[in-house]
């Protein structure tokens, strides 16, 4: 079970981290890989770029090579030919002038000279000769005629032969083969018979030239005797040749001059060749172990005139193809760029990974520190529980111990434990506050609660502090602030609280004043008071020089928007629209609240430097400051989360050695008076009423005190004047009393501030006074108080004297203290209303409890006789039932008990279970009672609810919540302690109306 | 009257030790404030009461402890039952055994149990003696005319 609800837990995470995860756009596994794939891309298309840079480059030099090569191939063949047709021409100069002119006009000077002068016209031929066919008959003639024997190219006479072809005229280039038989070289022999079958001009292959060393090819072109018929026949051609006509062409210099006239031929290799053999070509031009770039070469076809022979040039490039420089650079720049472009992105995905690993890593340190923040604040929590339980140990057995014989200063001793332990209880209770506040668990209560009555609580708890420092404490609640507000009363006012006792803790002189508007109008007064603060500046200095402040007691106070300057006109504005108002404000408008709370001393201040964290928890303003004033800080922390939690804020403003003014406010509800009529009692009934209706003249210099009187005194339905002095008190109450107008105020009260009596002028004072008692005796003679914060026992004998009543009325005012002291003075006070408070718990315990039937279930026999015991001696009726069902039985409606302890703890049935059962049961019978009801008069009997108070012995809260969630009306803590008791009990068997002890 | 004066003192330095020592605490003195002329012998019968209860838990505990398998929670519920009537009668050591017996209990720990059931027995042992001696004390003064001096 438990591994599997483990597995389970393990599951949930990984689900929500799942979840969690989900947004991740990346994938952490991938990402080498992705960047692995792309830098393969990169290089792949860097590979294509190249690879298509290159094959252009290389097209390119194919073009140039093939442009360059063709070029070549037809320069050489046009000069070529053009050279052809010359020695056409001079075949055509031989046959004219040598065979048609008779004699003949050509001899070998003529010819010499001529082509001599025309050599210029063959650059490409070495020398021009002329053979003349001899057939073997005319031999002899011919070499009689000319003086010479044929020679073969051996230079040797020639042997015998059908036909021969004696050089009969030379160009003086090539004078040395004159007599030479061209017929008896082979490649000439072949030539000419070539020559004169075609008629064309032929080419031998390429041979050594004679006389240079040059490869070279003869060109033989036949002469013939008679002008030949069109489309003559071979044999015809070879009868009418008289002779051929052969010039040398020297190849390697003819390409070797062609080439040095073109561009770039240093950059390719040129070789051309006779192909006449296909499979044996012969070199013409070029080397023949070829060089340069081999892979390639442009073969181009050359013609030159002879289609018995073929020829073709070979051009390559010298050099091998440059390394292609731009498309290594640009692909390889692509390649970094790629690389760096993916390298880029890589390391922003690992970044953002990175980052959200670290967020995910932050949150769960987020989660975690805020569990260890809330596991702290269950701690404290606890630990504050587990303090406080042995804590109301020691502060009851303190409180036994005081009540038993001791000597004084063991008394001393033990009343400063007893104190301190308090102290350290409210501690505890304010940690434990700050623990719940921070781990949520405080929620706020929405109870109708009389805010009035609340301040004066606070107000009596520091009165005697006040009193004892000399320090002027007051209160003012505003008209416009409803009587009854809903809210969280408890809390409201340990916020106030708070802040008085600060106000108290720090304050040696002056005063400590509170006051409560609501908020929207306090705020727009204060905003139009700022405005004309600002305006009016220089008069506001000059007072401030004078160190008489208009404030409560006179002194300076932080915030100057609080003196009567504003006052006045909140008052003013108070009192002149107050009756409007209530009526102007409509329904909707009703609800809701704003209460703003203002808490003014005239204390030490807050040093500037401190002032930002005086709401931090355990800051004090300075480390001295818990040295001489004590405390621990966490005061004010705790009252900006309950300010906070009461939908309001907290601020002050403070200037050390003035004093400070914390304001904060709370948005409460507004609460229909009916719904709380009861809680106003304090003061609503004949306390009151007596009171009603007299007027009062208040005599104060002060006017903010002079108000806060007033204000006091009109809770209790009183009518109010104010006067600054007793001149005017006297004044105004009409001289000598005799003729008066109706209409003159005249009061019932006179109620004088010490500070005035004491500065006016005494002497003429009393007189006054005095006078005015005689004179009117005839008519009602107006009370005269004191109003003090401290008087000395010579002050007091000295006011007597004065013809003041007995009763001082002792500031701090509270509206019910100033009832009770107004009716002593005026006779008309209640002595049995002091008497509640009088009794110890103890007695009033008894009287509480005697005569009570109670039912005390537990199923341990031993508690059940400690707390049968505990009850008896009170004087209640005790029964016991041991378990909840026993309980249960004896519960049946209808049953005469008033109350019943239940343990919680019980087997079968525990205490929760009982108390629920119980509840049914009552709201059963409930439901039918009003059923029966309906219909019948108006009176109500009163419902089914019997008091159910858990006993436990742990009393956390929890517990506590449980026990109100169950329908219990409280605890008490077991074992039984008196006070604990008193306390639960009390609560419910007050109102009780047969327990009316007197 | 010698007598008395001695056997007061006697009965005081007695009860005080047994505060000091721990086995009574403040309870205790509450009980005793709740014994009065109305019922003069609430103490011994809230004490004897407890006598009888912590003999029948004992046993009950001691034979649940003895089972093969260990019914924690019947022994949970013995021991609270015990921790309650010990703390009603302020036999505070008893008491504190209770509690660490209980949190044995939680753990289910039979070895834990066994030893606080000692210890437990113990400390009844010795609580139940002083009380005894305290009643017997407390008899003595009466039957010699005395009257019981209260503590605090």
């Amino acid at each position: 079970m438990g591994a599997k609800s483990h597995h389970m837990v393990a599951v949930k995470l990984n689900e929500q981290l799942g979840t969690k995860r989900k947004y991740t756009f990346i994938n952490r596994a991938w990402l080498p890989k992705i960047l692995v794939m792309w830098i393969l891309l990169v290089a792949f298309v860097s590979r294509i770029i190249y690879n298509r840079m290159d094959a252009e480059n290389k097209q390119r030099r194919k073009e140039v090579l093939v442009s360059m090569c063709d070029q070549r191939a037809r320069m050489l063949q046009d000069q070529f030919s053009v050279s052809v047709n010359h020695v056409h021409a001079l075949a055509v100069l031989v046959s004219t002038f040598h065979y048609y002119k008779n004699p003949s006009a050509i001899d070998q000077g003529t010819f010499a000279e001529y082509t001599a002068r025309t050599a210029f016209e063959r650059p490409l031929l070495s020398g021009v000769a002329y053979a003349q066919r001899v057939v073997h008959s005319e031999r002899d003639e011919f070499e009689r005629q000319h003086g010479w024997t044929i020679k073969t190219m051996k230079r040797e006479p020639s042997p015998l032969r059908d036909e021969y072809a004696p050089v009969i005229f030379s160009q003086e280039t090539v004078s040395y083969i004159e007599s030479l038989d061209m017929m008896s070289g082979e490649e000439d022999h072949e030539n000419i018979l070539r020559a004169r079958a075609t008629g064309k001009a032929v080419l031998t292959s390429p041979f050594r030239l004679l006389g240079s060393h040059h490869l070279g090819v003869v060109l033989t072109f036949p002469v013939y005797k008679l002008k030949l018929p069109t489309n003559p026949s071979v044999k015809e051609r070879i009868d009418a040749t008289a002779g051929y006509l052969g010039g040398a062409f020297d190849v390697e210099s003819l390409v070797e001059n062609l080439l040095g006239q073109l561009a770039g031929n240093q950059a390719i290799v040129v070789n051309v060749l006779d192909i006449t053999n296909s499979s044996d070509p012969l070199i013409m031009y070029g080397r023949q172990y070829q060089d340069g770039d081999m892979s390639l070469k442009r073969v181009s076809a050359l013609d030159f005139g002879d289609p018995f022979r073929k020829h073709q040039m070979i051009c390559r490039y010298l050099q091998k193809a440059p390394t292609p420089w731009t498309a290594i650079t640009t692909t390889f720049l692509f390649f970094v760029i790629g690389l760096l472009v993916g390298y880029m992105i890589y390391g922003a995905a690992i970044h953002i990974v990175k980052v959200e690993d670290d967020f995910h890593e932050m949150q769960q340190l987020k989660v975690r520190a805020e569990a260890a923040d809330v596991a702290k604040s269950q701690f404290l929590a606890t630990v504050s529980h587990e303090i406080r339980t042995p804590m109301n140990g020691i502060l009851g057995m303190l409180a036994l111990l005081l009540d038993t014989d001791m000597s004084s200063t063991q008394r001393d001793y033990a009343q400063t434990a007893q104190a301190c332990g308090k102290a350290l209880i409210t501690l505890i209770n304010e940690v434990l506050d700050r623990a719940k506040i921070e781990a949520g668990k405080l929620e706020l209560e929405a109870v109708p609660f009389d805010l009035r009555s609340i301040l004066d609580d606070v107000l009596s708890l520091f009165s005697e502090k006040s009193r004892h420092k000399g320090i002027e404490l007051a209160v003012f609640v505003s008209n416009k602030v409803p009587d009854i507000v809903m809210g969280d009363p408890g809390r409201f006012r340990q916020v106030i609280t708070n802040l008085v006792g600060n106000s108290v803790k720090f304050t040696e002189r002056g005063h400590i004043f509170v006051q409560v508007h609501v908020a929207e109008h306090a705020k727009a007064l204060l905003n139009a008071k700022s405005e004309t603060f600002l305006n009016g500046g220089s008069e506001g200095a000059a007072l401030s020089g004078t160190c008489h402040f208009k404030t409560l007691s006179g002194c300076e106070a932080a915030d100057d928007r609080n003196s009567w300057d504003t006052f006045k006109h909140l008052i003013a504005d108070e009192e002149f629209r107050y009756n409007a108002s209530s009526q102007l404000i409509g329904p909707d408008d009703a609800q809701n609240v704003t209460l703003m709370v203002c808490v003014e001393d005239t204390g030490i201040g807050i040093p500037i430097s401190a002032q930002e964290r005086v709401f931090t928890p355990f800051m004090q303003a300075d480390s001295s400051t818990s040295r001489n004033y004590g405390g621990t800080g966490i005061g004010l922390s705790i009252s900006k989360c309950l300010v906070e939690l009461m939908g309001g804020q907290i601020n002050f403003i403070s200037r050390p050695n003035i004093g400070s003014t914390f304001s904060f406010t709370a948005a409460l509800r507004r609460c229909e008076k009916n719904v709380g009529v009861d809680l106003n009692k304090s003061f609503s009934g004949n306390l009151t009423m007596a009171l009603e209706g007299l007027k009062a003249t208040v005599v104060d210099e002060k006017p903010v005190r002079a108000a806060i009187t007033r204000y006091h005194l009109k809770r209790l339905g009183m009518l109010v004047e104010i006067v600054s002095s007793i001149k005017m008190a006297v004044a105004t109450s009409g001289k000598n009393g005799s003729v008066r107008p109706k209409n003159k105020w005249q009061p019932d009260l006179i109620l004088v501030e010490k500070d005035s009596w004491i500065s006016g002028d005494n002497c003429g004072l009393n007189l006054r006074l005095f006078d005015w008692k005689q004179n009117g005796r005839k008519l009602k003679l107006p009370t005269t108080v004191l109003l003090a914060t401290n008087i000395t026992s010579v002050e007091f004998d000295r006011a007597k004297a004065a013809g003041f009543a007995d009763t001082v009325i002792m500031k701090p005012l509270r509206a019910s203290r100033v009832a009770a002291c107004l009716q002593q003075v005026l006779g008309m006070g209640k002595k049995g209303q002091q008497g509640k408070d009088m009794l110890n718990s103890s007695a009033f315990l008894r009287s509480l409890l005697c005569g009570k039937r109670i039912l005390v279930v537990d199923d341990n026999r031993v508690n059940r006789a400690v707390a049968a015991g505990a009850l008896k001696k009170f004087g209640a009726d005790v029964e016991c039932a041991d378990s909840g069902k026993a309980a249960l039985t004896l519960l049946q409606l209808p049953h005469n008990f008033d109350a019943c302890f239940m343990d919680i703890q019980m087997p079968e049935m525990d205490g929760f279970e009982a108390t629920r059962h119980i509840r049914v049961m009552e709201s059963k019978a409930n439901e039918m009672m009003t059923a029966e009801c309906t219909g019948g008069t108006g009176e109500k009997k009163s419902e089914w609810h019997l008091p159910v108070l858990a006993m436990t012995a742990d009393v956390i809260h929890a517990t506590y919540d449980k026990c109100l969630s169950c329908g219990m009306d409280g605890y008490v803590s077991k074992p039984f302690e008196e006070e604990n008791l008193y306390q639960a009990v009390a609560t419910f068997f007050e109102s009780n109306p047969i327990n009316d002890e007197r | 009257m010698d007598v008395v004066s001695q056997l007061q003192r006697q009965f005081l330095d007695f009860t005080t030790s047994l505060y000091r020592e721990g086995f009574l605490d403040d309870q205790f003195v509450q009980l005793q404030k709740l014994q009065d002329e109305s019922n003069p012998e609430f103490v011994i019968e809230v004490v004897s009461l407890f006598f009888e209860d912590s003999e029948k838990l004992l046993n009950n505990l001691s034979t649940a402890l003895q089972q093969h398998i260990v019914d924690y929670k019947q022994v949970d519920a013995l021991v609270h039952q015990f921790k309650g009537s010990s703390s009603s009668i302020g036999a505070q050591r008893v008491k504190n055994v209770c509690v660490s017996f209980r949190n044995y209990c939680e753990e289910k720990n039979v070895e834990g149990c066994f030893r606080c059931l000692q210890q437990v027995k113990h400390e009844y042992h010795l609580v139940k003696s002083r009380l005894d001696a305290l009643f017997k004390l407390e008899q003595q003064i009466l039957a010699a005319g005395g009257s019981v001096p209260m503590i605090a």
